[in-house]
């Protein structure tokens, strides 16, 4: 059964088109992932399927009925999104997650088991009283998202949902979502930049790209045969390009231009395309002696505040991107031009 | 200084010892701008919330005024509600002149642009997506302005202190408006000023001490509970 289905949908912002003619269906029970560069449409898109904004052209349906102004705000009681930035109403764990039902009027019984049950789902019991601007970015998302789950919606919209996060929390995410999808027929789509994530979580993904989307189909298909728009998809963060031969060592060597080789542990020759996690890479002021293959010496060009965790841009020829903590950021004393080294395992880089 | 140390030992003896006028002009003080800092909030806040949350035409006009009469002079606005107010003037009919309800509907105004102006920024300090995300919680339009009045809600208590605070301690309109007329307008900041001209320096420094007490003690309170919310 087909949950929301978009016809022929624009979006215009100020005179840019943010969505140029998106025609997309949603399946009960699937998980469908938009994967797209920063700025190609996902948000927009996400805010339009939760109804909290409407297309410039087109229409949009939710169960074969037509969203218009008048049925709008029924039409949000069927669908929620969660932010890519967290936000959290300046209250405890327990108020933030119980708000979507007070308001709905549900019993006080009702709500204590529910949020309870959440929290158990994202591995957060006992946190309840806690005051939700005192917890870590991480565990912000993961009451975010339980904030969400509470709300038994049948379309859960996630943006980007461990974009921000370090590995333990990410995963924790992503298993919640796995389960959520497991267990309850809710449809969900989320946006994603982590090639790893689209590969292994959805059951559909769709490339989005200028507001477009240019294919679609299952992880199999998009990944198997790499097609000519994935490689277009340089902008993805550290996904690269390029011919691979295999080693002596039975490594494999990339050569993703400027004459930057990567070196992956799994073995494929011919035109692939690869994704090195920023969470996977160690940075350091002084070349370590250590056992990764992959060693890179560049500059740090781009530095994103994420909260607790700083995002570096560093190019080595190609731009790398890299996650670390603010505190080791602090530490390190790094700024932009700094030289870095970067290192990372072969066994780190993923072929898709 | 021996005088002024003898006034205010006498002062703290009127405050002490429950001097009915004393009371008498403190209570007033407090009903007059207390009733005018409700007044500036029931419609300034609904102003802010426009101003803060929504988008017009108009609306830079309409924050540069608001921010341009933050400091207006209180004798001046006092001069031109008087002038108004005034028999021969435009709302003479309205008999408000030396009223204490006249001296109320002053210090509204007087402090309206206060209220106004620091609700506006401390709801716009509100993260944007707020709204946002309580209407995918299942907000409706409403509930999700609640949601961001509440969010905002510190700081729009700071701004209604604030704005009690200069409306209980301005002279000009409580002079020009009121009158200070003896046991009908006459409010703390009047009572000083008259009592010190006449020559009853204690009743003026017992009036005084109040005044300052009232505007530290709101100040400390709102601060306490600020930190206990915390």
């Amino acid at each position: 059964m087909v949950v929301a289905e978009l016809r022929n949908v624009s979006k215009d912002f100020d005179g840019r088109r943010a969505l140029d003619d998106v025609n997309l269906e949603i399946q009960d029970g699937e998980i469908l992932a938009l994967v797209g560069p920063n700025g190609s449409g996902k948000t927009t898109l996400l805010k339009i399927l939760g109804f909290l904004d409407k297309p410039s052209k087109g229409d949009v349906y939710f169960r074969g009925e037509k969203v218009t102004d008048r049925n709008m705000e029924r039409m949000r009681m069927s669908s929620t999104l969660v932010f890519q930035k967290t936000v959290l109403f300046d209250a405890t764990v327990y108020e933030n997650i119980a708000y979507g039902l007070t308001i709905r009027k549900v019993s006080k019984k009702e709500i204590d088991e529910e949020v309870m049950q959440v929290l158990r789902l994202v591995r957060f019991k006992g946190f309840e009283n806690r005051h939700a601007k005192d917890l870590s970015g991480g565990e912000q998302q993961r009451v975010a998202l339980a904030r969400a789950l509470a709300l038994k919606r049948e379309l859960l919209l996630l943006d980007e949902p461990t974009a921000n996060l370090d590995p333990k929390n990410a995963s924790v995410v992503e298993e919640v979502i796995a389960a959520a999808s497991r267990e309850s027929q809710t449809a969900i789509v989320m946006a994603t930049q982590n090639m790893f994530q689209a590969k292994n979580l959805p059951h559909r993904v769709a490339l989005i790209a200028n507001g477009r989307i240019g294919e679609i189909g299952t992880p199999g298909e998009i990944f198997g045969r790499l097609s000519k728009t994935l490689a277009s998809f340089a902008a993805l963060e550290n996904t690269f390009a390029g011919a691979a031969e295999v080693t002596e060592d039975e490594t494999t060597l990339v050569d993703i231009g400027n004459g930057v080789k990567i070196e992956a542990a799994s073995q494929s020759s011919g035109k692939i395309s690869i994704f090195v996690s920023p969470q996977d890479i160690i940075l350091s002021k002084k070349q370590l002696q250590s056992s990764a293959r992959n060693v890179f010496k560049g500059k740090v060009v781009e530095i994103g505040d994420l909260g607790s965790l700083v995002k570096l841009k560093v190019d080595v020829g190609k731009p790398i991107v890299v996650q670390i903590t603010k505190r080791s950021f602090n530490e390190m004393r790094l700024s932009l031009d700094s030289e870095v080294f970067l290192a990372f395992k072969a066994s780190s880089v993923q072929v898709i | 200084m021996n005088e002024i140390l003898e006034g205010l030992a006498k002062a703290f003896q009127l405050i002490l010892s429950g001097d009915p006028k004393v009371y008498e002009i403190t209570f007033r003080s407090f009903f007059v701008s207390g009733s005018a800092t409700l007044i500036a909030a029931l419609w300034g806040l609904p102003l802010a919330i426009l101003l803060g949350t929504k988008d017009f035409r108009g609306k830079f006009l309409l924050k540069q005024v608001s921010n341009s009469f933050l400091g207006i002079p209180t004798v001046a606005l006092g001069l031109i509600l008087f002038l108004a107010f005034s028999k021969e003037g435009p709302l003479g009919f309205l008999g408000l002149l030396y009223t204490p309800t006249g001296l109320i509907i002053g210090q509204a105004i007087l402090i309206t642009p206060m209220t106004v102006s620091l609700s506006t920024t401390a709801i716009e300090a509100v993260d944007p997506e707020i709204g946002d995300l309580a209407k995918t919680l299942g907000a409706s339009e409403f509930q999700a302005s609640i949601v961001v009045l509440k969010e905002a809600l510190n700081g729009i208590f700071l701004a209604v202190i604030a704005s009690f605070n200069r409306a209980i301690a301005e002279l000009g309109i409580a002079a020009m408006v009121g009158g200070g007329i003896f046991g009908w307008t006459e409010v703390l900041t009047t009572g000083i000023a008259l009592n010190i001209a006449r020559g009853n320096i204690e009743m003026g420094i017992a009036l005084g001490v109040i005044l300052l007490a009232a505007v530290f003690g709101t100040t400390v309170t709102v601060n306490s509970l600020q930190r206990r919310k915390k």
